[in-house]
């Protein structure tokens, strides 16, 4: 199924929940989709006939403009060879979107990395805690505006 | 060679002292060079070339090494019981050592020639068991537990093999004593026990069983000393170094001439039971290869390629798990060790 | 005395252990020698390397590339630069895609050989790592005589090659096609087929194929669990459908389908297959000029593109956003081993410390992919 036809699929099922397909090139077609409803989505995306996603390839978090994160989310389908790309948009002042951990296990990981490098909190998650900065560490790395912290337990940080 | 002491010194004493000295010496020399032996003969096998800068072939590298070794701090971990973890590695290396007390090295030398000796070695390397586990214990650290617990689990299971078949020897033989198992071999290869011993024709039925014996007694022993591929309590890619983590300089080296020690000690008993001790292959036919210095040089050459085939096959096998372990000498070892036993026994009764 | 919990243990195999392939750390609870649980903890090797991107130009983004997976540099590379390429719309001459293809599975087995040596090694058994390195030099003589570098290479560029084969290349690597199918025959010999090997390695830690789609699994991981789905095959880059090769699938040969001896087994195959494709692409690579498509400024339009290549762990994805700048906007790696991984609480449990240890060598991690 191409993405046109996906999306007027889940426009069907979803409604309002199913924001613009953007197909202009060089972009690889994506899908925005409402953050609220991401999870219902990814059942829908995995366990419907025709589309049958049955893997996450990758989930970015990307400091998108000025007052918003976005999430991405590559899919892929080893049934019926077929790739999606959908995008969330979540505001920077409050940056929660639903986790999709339960339904692709791939997302556990992914989702944790997403929280430690830019802070958005995954509502539902089942252990949502840093992945690759230590525990402790100050602040979300690759957002734009992240200022590294000056001392790290008692350890000066930039040299 | 007790009474030629006695002839010189007048006293028992100074002979019981003097006694130990030459296997002191050959215990120490062997554990250097089989040290070396085992890096040069795995780098051949490995298609590289091994120690070879500390003299030639590398000779002098084992002094080195103990050189080195020698001025290494002792580091003793904060909260390990120091009486035991101080103890344990020079438990380990005596009991090692005293089983050489009973090996035949010639028809006039031995330790001390106990109408027990095989069974006297038995309990002897059992006792090698407690220095491990106090070393596993008393270094507070759960990878030292571990190896602590698989070595006794280890060992004590594999008592059990050891004993069965070196019985089935003892059943021929009818004596425990080392000294008699190489006298009884005496007259050629014809008469070792792997090929069923003095007699007739007779005793050609009964090699299937005793080379299975000697198969089971040189795999039981593998266990015993922590050889791969039994050498859990010391695996290195599991936990580390196992029952050796905390321990550094001296004392470390204190367990590796042990386990070289044993390694020698154990070929030494399977030489005896089952390919002669000291016996010539040649038998009387040139009294020369028969006389007791020569004997010495037989004990030592069949001992040392035993050493070799366990060197060989520590660089061959990959380690097998515990739980397979506990099956293998449950499960088919000791059946076998059994039905060897049965076998040989009936043939003796008929 | 009696404060003692016996319990459970919680045993630390910690950022420094013999067999984790690198700083991870494990945390197994465990009941005697049973596993309960696994934790890992990772971090230890986090190097920035996507921050750094959003700093730096795009050809200046293939040095940390490489640093990522430094086992293997070459298909890094390649996932990068056929991703910037796609970005901008550079047409790469043949030349260029044939010796691309060729490095690219020469670096493959090599690092299949480093994942072998160092799994026989887990197992104790010492001598098969030795032989795979010996193999694995003359990989490495290879490359260095190509472009200087044993291990890590900045010789994939976008829109070309930094260097040209020299000539002395293609007879030196027939050669080494010629001596290392016997070496493979003699790996299995002295390894695969040990009993007591696969008594280590069968009937332990079985990936079900079902979760192993759902967790992300890819690459031998994937095929020992019986899927049949490589990227080179299904969703071909670069000149990969010239090519006649097999995909090496485990199939249950000894113990069940799924175990730790399926993907040993699966990566023994994969460098007969390499083989393969490195002789036909040998014998046919045309003429031309490496260096005649590389752009002096790569400025991609704005766009975003998610390019994913079949590198020996997995699938390596790279997710590039451009802006229209010189820099790239957002640059994210996901690699195979992250994903691989996570699967390790899930599939250790109720097996023992030693199974652990085989379980974490079947997956065959880098951990400078999984913390880039």
């Amino acid at each position: 199924m191409d993405i046109n036809e996906i999306h007027n699929l889940l426009k069907t099922v979803f409604e309002e929940a199913i924001g613009e397909v953007k197909t202009d090139k060089p972009v690889d077609p994506y899908i925005f989709i409402d953050a609220g409803k991401i999870n219902a989505v990814s059942y829908f995306l995995r366990d419907e006939e025709r589309l049958q996603f049955d893997s996450l390839s990758c989930l970015s978090g990307v400091d998108y403009d000025k007052d918003n994160f976005a999430v991405v989310y590559h899919l892929f389908s080893f049934a019926l060879n077929q790739k999606l790309v959908v995008k969330v948009l979540v505001p920077k002042s409050a940056p929660v979107v639903p986790t999709i951990s339960d339904v692709w296990a791939t997302a556990n990981w992914h989702e944790r990395e997403a929280y430690d490098m830019f802070g958005i909190i995954f509502e539902g998650h089942p252990d949502l805690r840093r992945i690759l900065c230590p525990e402790d560490w100050d602040g979300f790395p690759l957002r734009k505006d992240y200022k590294v912290q000056e001392f790290y337990n008692g350890m000066k940080v930039p040299y | 060679m007790d009474q030629f002491l006695i002839n010189i010194f007048g006293d028992n004493i100074i002979k019981d002292i003097i006694i130990p000295v030459p296997v002191l010496i050959w215990v120490s020399v062997f554990a250097l060079g089989a040290v070396l032996a085992e890096r040069k003969i795995s780098a051949f096998m490995q298609d590289r070339i091994g120690p070879n800068r500390t003299g030639k072939w590398g000779i002098l590298q084992t002094i080195m090494d103990v050189v080195k070794l020698f001025q290494k701090e002792f580091v003793t971990p904060i909260r390990s019981n120091k009486i035991l973890f101080r103890t344990a590695p020079y438990l380990v290396f005596t009991a090692a050592f005293l089983g050489y007390a009973v090996l035949p090295f010639s028809s006039v030398y031995i330790g001390v020639d106990l109408n027990l000796g095989l069974f006297y070695f038995f309990a002897i390397t059992s006792l090698g068991v407690m220095g491990l586990l106090l070393a596993g214990w008393s270094s507070n650290n759960k990878y030292s537990l571990y190896g602590g617990l698989r070595s006794v689990a280890q060992i004590v299971s594999y008592e059990i093999p050891t004993a069965l078949s070196a019985l089935s020897v003892v059943m021929i033989a009818g004596t425990l004593s080392m000294q008699k198992f190489c006298v009884l071999q005496g007259g050629g290869i014809q008469n070792w026990y792997i090929f069923g011993g003095p007699g007739g024709i007779s005793r050609l039925i009964m090699i299937p069983f005793l080379l299975s014996s000697a198969l089971i007694l040189f795999i039981s022993t593998l266990a015993e000393t922590n050889r791969t591929p039994f050498d859990i309590p010391e695996a290195d890619s599991e936990l580390v170094a196992g029952v050796h983590l905390e321990y550094s300089g001296m004392m470390f080296a204190m367990f590796f001439f042990a386990e070289y020690a044993q390694m020698f000690a154990v070929s030494g008993i399977i030489t005896t039971l089952f390919f002669g001790g000291w016996q010539s292959p040649f038998g009387d036919l040139i009294p020369f290869l028969n006389s007791p210095v020569m004997q010495i040089f037989w004990f030592l050459i069949k001992g040392l390629f035993f050493v070799f085939v366990q060197i060989w096959l520590r660089w061959t096998l990959p380690r097998v798990r515990v739980d397979q372990l506990m099956i293998i000498c449950w499960k088919y070892m000791i059946p076998l060790a059994f039905i060897n036993l049965f076998a040989i026994g009936l043939y003796l009764v008929l | 005395m009696s404060e003692l919990r016996t319990e459970e243990m919680v045993l630390n195999m910690g950022p420094q252990h013999p067999s984790t392939h690198g700083v991870l750390r494990l945390q197994l609870v465990l009941d005697g020698e049973i596993v309960i649980d696994v934790k890992p903890y990772i971090g230890y090797l986090h190097r920035c390397f996507e921050k750094h991107c959003e700093a730096m130009t795009y050809p200046q983004v293939i040095p940390y590339a490489d640093r990522m997976d430094y086992v293997n540099s070459m298909s890094n590379e390649l996932g990068y630069a056929i991703a910037v390429e796609k970005l901008c719309g550079i047409e790469i001459p043949e030349r260029v895609e044939y010796i691309r293809v060729i490095m690219a599975e020469l670096q493959r087995i090599a690092s299949h050989l480093v994942a072998l040596g160092t799994y026989g090694n887990d197992a104790g058994a010492f001598t098969p790592f030795l032989y795979c390195f010996i193999d694995r030099e003359k990989v490495l003589e290879l490359f260095e005589i190509t472009c200087g570098a044993r291990l890590l290479y900045n010789y994939i560029w976008i829109g070309g090659l930094s260097h040209d084969i020299p000539k002395e290349f293609i007879p030196k690597t027939k050669e080494f096609i010629k001596y290392f199918r016997p070496r493979i025959k003699q790996l299995n010999g002295l390894l695969s087929y040990n009993k007591i090997f696969i008594e280590r390695t069968a009937n332990v830690g079985v990936l079900p194929a079902d979760y192993a789609i759902n967790a992300g699994a890819s690459g031998p991981t994937l095929r020992g669990s019986g899927v049949k789905f490589d990227l080179r095959k299904n969703d071909p880059y670069s000149i990969y459908d010239r090519f006649d090769f097999d995909i090496p699938v485990g199939n249950g040969e000894q113990g069940t389908l799924g175990d730790c001896w399926d993907r040993y087994m699966v990566r023994v195959h994969e460098m007969e297959e390499s083989l393969k494709i490195i002789e036909q692409a040998l014998d046919n690579i045309p003429e031309g000029d490496v260096q005649s498509a590389v752009p002096k400024r790569v400025k991609p339009p704005i766009g975003e593109i998610y390019v994913r290549t079949e590198v020996p762990k997995g699938e390596l994805g790279y997710y590039i956003i451009s802006d229209g700048s010189t820099n790239p906007f957002r640059v994210k790696a996901r690699s195979a081993s992250f994903c691989n991984v996570s699967l390790i609480g899930a599939m250790s449990r109720g097996h023992m410390i030693a199974d652990v240890v085989m379980i974490l060598g079947s997956y065959d991690i880098v951990l400078g992919e999984i913390d880039r």
